[in-house]
């Protein structure tokens, strides 16, 4: 810190400290020092509690395995030792890990631009002047995301169920012959349009937000120059808004790797769905319904450390193009 | 697809150890021993029977020294994740614990369930049946559990589609798949039931009912023999049943198959003696044209069955008044007015052998049509096959649910008998790489 008495004089207090500490020596210049860390204590110490706490516990228990010795049963059967990176030799190596990690790149692909996509052309749709009923609309596709995901899956599951479905109903009507979202590879689209229903408005709302703060005078400009309501939407609108996409995107990238709860919620109506359908599920089968926390620990290491390079891969990857010409 | 915080990148490794830490944060001194020995003792229970608090308050009104609080669970499965959870972390585990007999030696390996045989009366294990006395004992001198109900299981049917179709009630396997393929013929909606990839108690019930045993104790080594003849005979057979379309593939217990059966497209259910409760509560609209019959057999003149469900009630290792809960449980499951109150608040079928007769008279409601509902399943139940379950039966569970939701949408006989090797290899390497005694 450079000196306070000639870079803020506005800030009256600071003045008299700094002449404070001039005139009543080295215990009160060092209590001053000490003085940041006891304004950042409580954050220090809910970050340490709740976060670096549980990830050393993670990782720590990721490289432990229990031993059972005889038949198992009873008392003093288990023991906890060292495992080494076995934990993470047999993750890596499981067929059914590695398959729910492509499933969920395809779930990627698919819901991502969609979402996205829908969510950008909504926002743009709201933004347009000629646009009538903008609140509602906004709402009205907003109103999904305050839908809890279980809640969601479950009443999307009695829609996609034929024996159910008033959807089927319909198509029997009409005869038909529309087949059921549960069987085989059709199960990917069913688990991302609740994604992509769920997702789209807040989405939408983080570019509309984008959208309104751009100024009045660059629309204004465009109509001099004769421009249509779609090139200002190509041209201008989406350029200076490619921020708020880059940051939906990342995050709808760190969702889609954390996928859990709708696949979970649809595992019972489907024989499609296996209980290590994406990564996150297996982690939940092996943590607590095979009651190895060892596994499950490396295998949520490996995801976090996934998510962390992808994430920050994409942002290394576009960030120059997008944010760059800002400056 | 919900969105996160950067931080919540950090938050997904932590994800398991949080669950453990933060259980393990409020760890000690919660029992508050100095404050209670003067009080009644105060005795948790997890189970997901339903009205047990009322069977619980007649316990309580006469024992104001040790009073037991009911704490409902959502179901067999959920219960055993949350009671291992809890005695990993070291504390947070009921005094009393509800436990599915399957369940039991995987409780007894995690030291969930504590050795009650000091506790215990000597003529306690005279009131229940051989093969489910040994289920809470896994055939060692230690008892885990006092058993509650059992699950025999039984053929459920559309008496009436049966009359209209002019089919007899099967009573072997050929048989059913005749009819199964009659029914599927008439009306090529309906069906006589589902193979359902979901439920593994089930298929273990009618693999049990073949002369499978899935696990056993060979010295001190446990024997895996998932892929066993019996098994594959019952995997195969299924299969050929789902390959030939008359029996449907979708799984059990989910919105479609509640309204197939209150619609009458789905007519047979094999299933055990609390089905009534289950089709009560979801074909409310076929009441009084369903009837019960002993299983199809395999062996005509050798009537078994499998089990399906069933549960003993259990105290847990981090129970602090290990006698008075046994006290609780011994009471529960044999004094004949708790067995009653089972019987009528709950609707189980109790395990007890001497209060089950006096308590169990009249049919269910829902079959008020078959009176000697009762006799049909007092004979069935006597012919329970032993089946003995394995420390690491989860496994095997989730495995069955993995390769037979595989094997049920390719729709092959095939590829059910290699959902059943798969199960062995998968349960077998679990078991290994543990560290158990195996003997192969």
């Amino acid at each position: 810190m450079t000196s306070p008495t000639t870079t803020a004089p506005a800030r009256a207090g600071r003045p008299a400290v700094a002449t404070a500490t001039r005139t009543t020596g080295p215990s009160t210049s060092g209590r001053r020092r000490l003085a940041p860390w006891g304004f950042l204590a409580p954050a220090i110490v809910l970050f340490v509690l709740f976060l670096a706490l549980p990830i050393a516990y993670a990782v720590y228990l990721s490289f432990r395995t229990e031993k059972v010795s005889g038949l198992g049963l009873g008392a003093g059967a288990r023991t906890e030792v060292w495992a080494g990176l076995s934990n993470y030799a047999s993750a890596l190596g499981d067929p059914e890990f590695l398959a729910s990690v492509g499933r969920v790149a395809l779930y990627g692909l698919i819901v991502v631009p969609t979402m996205l996509g829908l969510a950008l052309v909504f926002a743009l749709l709201l933004d347009a002047r000629r646009s009538r009923a903008t609140t509602f609309s906004r709402t009205a596709i907003f109103l999904p995301y305050a839908v809890p995901a279980v809640i969601s899956s479950l009443l999307w599951g009695f829609l996609y169920l034929p024996g159910v479905s008033p959807f089927y109903d319909v198509f029997d009507a009409l005869g038909w012959d529309v087949p059921s979202l549960f069987e085989g590879d059709l199960v990917m689209f069913a688990v991302a349009n609740i994604a992509v229903w769920g997702g789209t408005g807040f989405n939408m709302i983080v570019i509309y937000t984008a959208l309104k703060a751009i100024p009045s005078e660059l629309y204004e400009a465009a109509e001099l120059d004769g421009a249509s309501q779609v090139a200002v939407a190509t041209r201008i609108k989406v350029p200076i808004v490619l921020p708020s996409i880059i940051m939906t995107s990342v995050f709808s990238m760190i969702a889609t790797l954390q996928v859990f709860a709708e696949p979970t919620t649809l595992r019972p109506l489907s024989n499609a769905i296996s209980t290590t359908w994406t990564p996150l599920m297996k982690v939940y089968r092996d943590a607590f319904t095979r009651g190895d926390l060892y596994s499950a620990a490396a295998t949520s290491v490996i995801i976090a450390v996934a998510t962390f390079v992808l994430s920050f891969g994409f942002l290394r990857l576009v960030q120059s193009r997008a944010f760059g010409q800002e400056k | 697809m919900r969105l996160s915080t950067g931080t919540r990148i950090a938050a997904l490794a932590a994800a398991t150890a949080l669950v453990a830490s933060a259980c393990s944060g409020g760890g000690d001194g919660d029992t508050g021993d100095g404050a209670e020995a003067a009080g009644p003792v105060e005795l948790t229970f997890w189970t997901w029977a339903p009205n047990m608090e009322k069977v619980v308050d007649l316990w309580n009104a006469d024992h104001p020294d040790v009073q037991v609080t009911v704490n409902k669970q959502d179901g067999g499965d959920p219960a055993v994740t949350k009671l291992l959870t809890a005695i990993k972390a070291g504390s947070g585990a009921p005094d009393i614990m509800q436990a599915e007999y399957q369940k039991i030696p995987q409780l007894v390996s995690a030291d969930a369930l504590a050795d009650i045989s000091g506790t215990l009366g000597d003529d306690v294990a005279g009131h229940f049946a051989d093969g489910v006395w040994n289920a809470v004992t896994l055939g060692s001198d230690a008892v885990y559990a006092v058993p509650q109900d059992s699950g025999p299981m039984q053929f459920y049917y559309r008496a009436d589609v049966f009359a209209d179709l002019g089919i007899d009630v099967p009573t072997t396997w050929d048989e059913y798949a005749a009819a199964a393929a009659t029914i599927h013929e008439k009306d090529p909606e309906m069906y006589l039931g589902t193979f359902s990839a979901n439920d593994a108690g089930w298929f273990t019930g009618l693999t049990q009912q073949a002369g499978a045993s899935w696990y056993g104790i060979d010295g001190d080594a446990w024997v895996v023999d998932v892929d066993s003849d019996a098994t594959r005979k019952v995997a195969e057979y299924w299969g050929g049943l789902v390959e030939d379309g008359v029996i449907d593939n979708k799984p059990m217990y989910t919105p479609e198959w509640n309204a197939a059966l209150n619609d009458g497209t789905q007519v047979g259910w094999l299933s055990a003696i609390w089905a009534p409760g289950v089709l009560a509560g979801n074909a409310a609209d076929t009441a009084g044209s369903w009837e019960m019959a002993p299983m199809p057999q395999w062996d005509a003149n050798a009537p078994a069955t499998g089990t399906w469900g069933g549960s003993a009630t259990g105290v847990t290792s981090q129970s602090e008044h290990p006698e008075q809960a046994a006290e609780f449980i011994t009471w529960l499951n044999t004094d004949p007015a708790a067995v009653q109150a089972l019987v009528d608040e709950s609707g189980i079928y109790p395990a007890d052998v001497p209060a089950s007769t006096e308590a169990l008279s009249d049919p269910p409601e829902f079959f008020s049509n078959q009176p000697d509902f009762y006799e049909v399943a007092a004979q069935t139940a006597g012919t329970v096959q032993p089946f003995t379950y394995g420390p690491n039966i989860n496994v095997a569970f989730s495995a069955y649910n993995d390769e037979f939701a595989k094997a049920t949408k390719a729709k092959k006989a095939t590829a059910f008998v290699d959902a059943v090797e798969a199960m062995q290899r998968i349960t077998l390497d679990d078991l290994k790489s543990s560290g158990f005694n195996v003997s192969e």
